[in-house]
């Protein structure tokens, strides 16, 4: 019973994407062309984020901890 | 936001009127969705246009390929690539009489839009939400429909001249009498087509040297009708009584654009419900205006005819207002009768000469009988003077209709325009792919409703829109709510930020709003 409503309720958001995005419209083969644009996008945003992402914030928090923290040490 | 509006005590009941902001998530995300599916639009056209696919909507022949083009391709770009794609919510074919409940055709499409065929399947007794039907007139049996067919076995159908040659039957004189009592003016004209009505009658009342203000708003019929005129055209704000008064004062002040002499007439043009925006006209407000700056008004009570004011006779009584301030009432026969056709009433100078110098007078062919009978007996019933009170009892029964139904509606959640005691009913959809799901979910559930989207609303602004009807029982409103509701819940269309609280006493109650919650 669980299983079914999960799948309703992945199904339900999928049909709210379809909406949102006016594929609810498109005929299948646009529809399959729009999918594969935006996965092939979605998938790209994510995996530049894994990849950069966590560097980027690791050098950003060290450059303003030793603008900030880097003063008391220098008069010490 | 409700808020009440008491101008200098002009007013003499409360007027709430309420237009929700759309969303920015929502406006947004529509723009996405319509600019998707330009892309697409786009990627169609270039296949259509390098036949790569087949092109199945009008072209010239292959001799024709050099001249001049016949048909223009680009202007049609919305209409090819969005209203063919969802065009099954629209033109669907009825088979019955359009009362409170309605017999559809069922069709299927098999080349997605392009061309329906019919299964031959009959859906029968789906709710009928989009008829023009107010104070369910529409029957095919009653008192109505023995009238009219006794006229019919006596006058025939056809009436074969217009009103100045042999056209006019002593029905017409009749109606126009009974037209002109209902009103409360001193004369009336009645006219075979409510839009003729409008776009003929308006170039015989102004010409060249006059000036037009017109609703943001207003009808096709009532634009057409200013145009043809040759008059001076300008727009204010819809309902908005502070831009209008600003147009009458700078048409003293400066009078005609080049020559500065004052305007030969100043004619207002308003309706007396809009019916994409369930709006209703703040009449007192217009009177005051016009008296003070001695303009001429020009009421189109084509929707609040029959349905408005305690015993239905339109936007004047419902204001409380006499309607000798109203040079020239004009409404139709359509919606609240049940028949077909237009009317003007007036002063008895100006009735008489519209009969000579209107276009629609002298070219167009009359009322035809059984129709003029119909809007007789109704009328009559409306006003009682059939002996029985069923007509008081179907004003009051669709004011009830509206007051619950706006209600629920606003308790679940969903953005609704307009006044509180039209029986126009718009609900916001917004997205361009909601239009056609949600008119074809509706359709599943046995309800018909009408979905309206872009040249006739802004863009962003898609809505479907709901007629009440007298005929409509309580137990249908609440199967039709409960569908709504869950449609409602399927596609998210419940945008509302405002809460209403709901009172304890949930049916058929006159109330007013006292609880909101942001």
């Amino acid at each position: 019973m669980d299983i079914k409503r999960v799948k309703d309720y992945i199904h339900w958001l999928y049909y709210q994407y379809l909406l949102i995005t006016c594929s609810y419209v498109l005929e299948p083969w646009e529809r399959s062309m729009f999918h594969t644009i935006t996965v092939t996008v979605f998938a790209m945003v994510v995996y530049t984020a894994y990849v950069f992402v966590p560097i980027h914030v690791r050098l950003a928090f060290e450059f303003f901890s030793q603008i900030f923290g880097g003063q008391p040490e220098s008069m010490v | 936001i409700n808020h009440i509006v008491h101008n200098g005590g002009l007013y003499k009941r409360p007027f709430n009127e309420a237009f929700e902001e759309t969303p920015m998530l929502v406006a947004v995300l529509t723009y996405v969705g319509y600019g998707v599916l330009t892309l697409f639009g786009y990627l169609r056209d270039f296949m259509r246009q390098w036949k790569i696919e087949k092109c199945q909507n009008a072209t010239e022949r292959e001799e024709q390929k050099d001249f001049v083009p016949l048909y223009q391709d680009f202007e049609n770009f919305y209409n090819r690539n969005l209203y063919m794609r969802i065009r099954d919510s629209w033109n669907r074919p009825i088979c019955s009489v359009p009362g409170a409940k309605v017999d559809m055709m069922e069709r299927v499409s098999h080349d997605y839009n392009w061309t329906f065929t019919y299964t031959g399947r009959v859906i029968k007794d789906i709710i009928n939400m989009g008829s023009y039907n107010y104070l369910g007139f529409a029957q095919n049996a009653g008192t109505c429909q023995e009238a009219a067919d006794k006229v019919l076995s006596q006058y025939g159908a056809g009436v074969c001249s217009t009103r100045q040659e042999m056209g006019n039957l002593d029905k017409h004189e009749e109606l126009e009498k009974l037209v002109a009592r209902f009103l409360g003016v001193e004369s009336a004209m009645a006219y075979g087509m409510g839009f003729a009505t409008n776009s003929m009658n308006i170039p015989a009342l102004v010409g060249k040297g006059c000036l037009i203000l017109s609703d943001e708003l207003n009808h096709a019929s009532l634009v057409l009708g200013a145009r043809l005129s040759g008059a001076t055209i300008r727009i204010f704000k819809h309902n908005n009584m502070q831009s209008l008064e600003k147009l009458l004062k700078d048409a003293i002040v400066h009078g005609q654009p080049r020559t500065r002499r004052p305007w030969k007439k100043i004619l207002i043009l308003v309706e007396g419900i809009y019916s994409m925006e369930g709006s209703i006209v703040r009449l007192p407000e217009v009177i005051a205006l016009k008296k003070k700056y001695k303009s001429y008004l020009y009421l189109d009570e084509a929707h609040s005819i029959g349905a408005l004011g305690p015993s239905g006779r339109g936007v004047v009584e419902y204001f409380g207002l006499s309607p000798e301030d109203v040079d020239v009432m004009m409404g139709t026969f359509t919606k609240s009768f049940g028949a077909a056709g237009g009317y003007i009433g007036g002063k008895k100078e100006l009735i008489d000469y519209l009969r000579t110098s209107s276009h629609s007078a002298v070219y167009a062919t009359s009322l035809s009988p059984p129709v003029v009978e119909q809007i007789i007996t109704s009328m009559k019933c409306i006003m009682g003077e059939d002996g029985t009170t069923v007509g008081k009892a179907r004003v009051q029964q669709l004011a009830e209709n509206t007051r619950y139904f706006r209600r629920r509606l606003k308790e679940m959640g969903f953005i609704i325009y307009g006044n509180e005691d039209s029986p126009v009913v718009p609900l916001m959809l917004y997205m361009p792919a909601k239009i056609g799901a949600f008119g074809r979910e509706m359709l599943k559930r046995n309800i018909g409703v009408v979905v309206v989207g872009f040249p006739a609303t802004p863009i962003v602004e898609s809505r479907a829109r709901f007629c009440l009807s007298a005929a409509h029982t309580k137990e249908m409103l609440d199967t039709a709510l409960k569908e709504i509701n869950e449609v409602g819940d399927l596609l998210q269309l419940k945008y509302s930020r405002h809460r209403l609280v709901p009172l304890l006493d949930r049916p058929f109650d006159e109330t007013t709003y006292e609880e909101t919650e942001d």
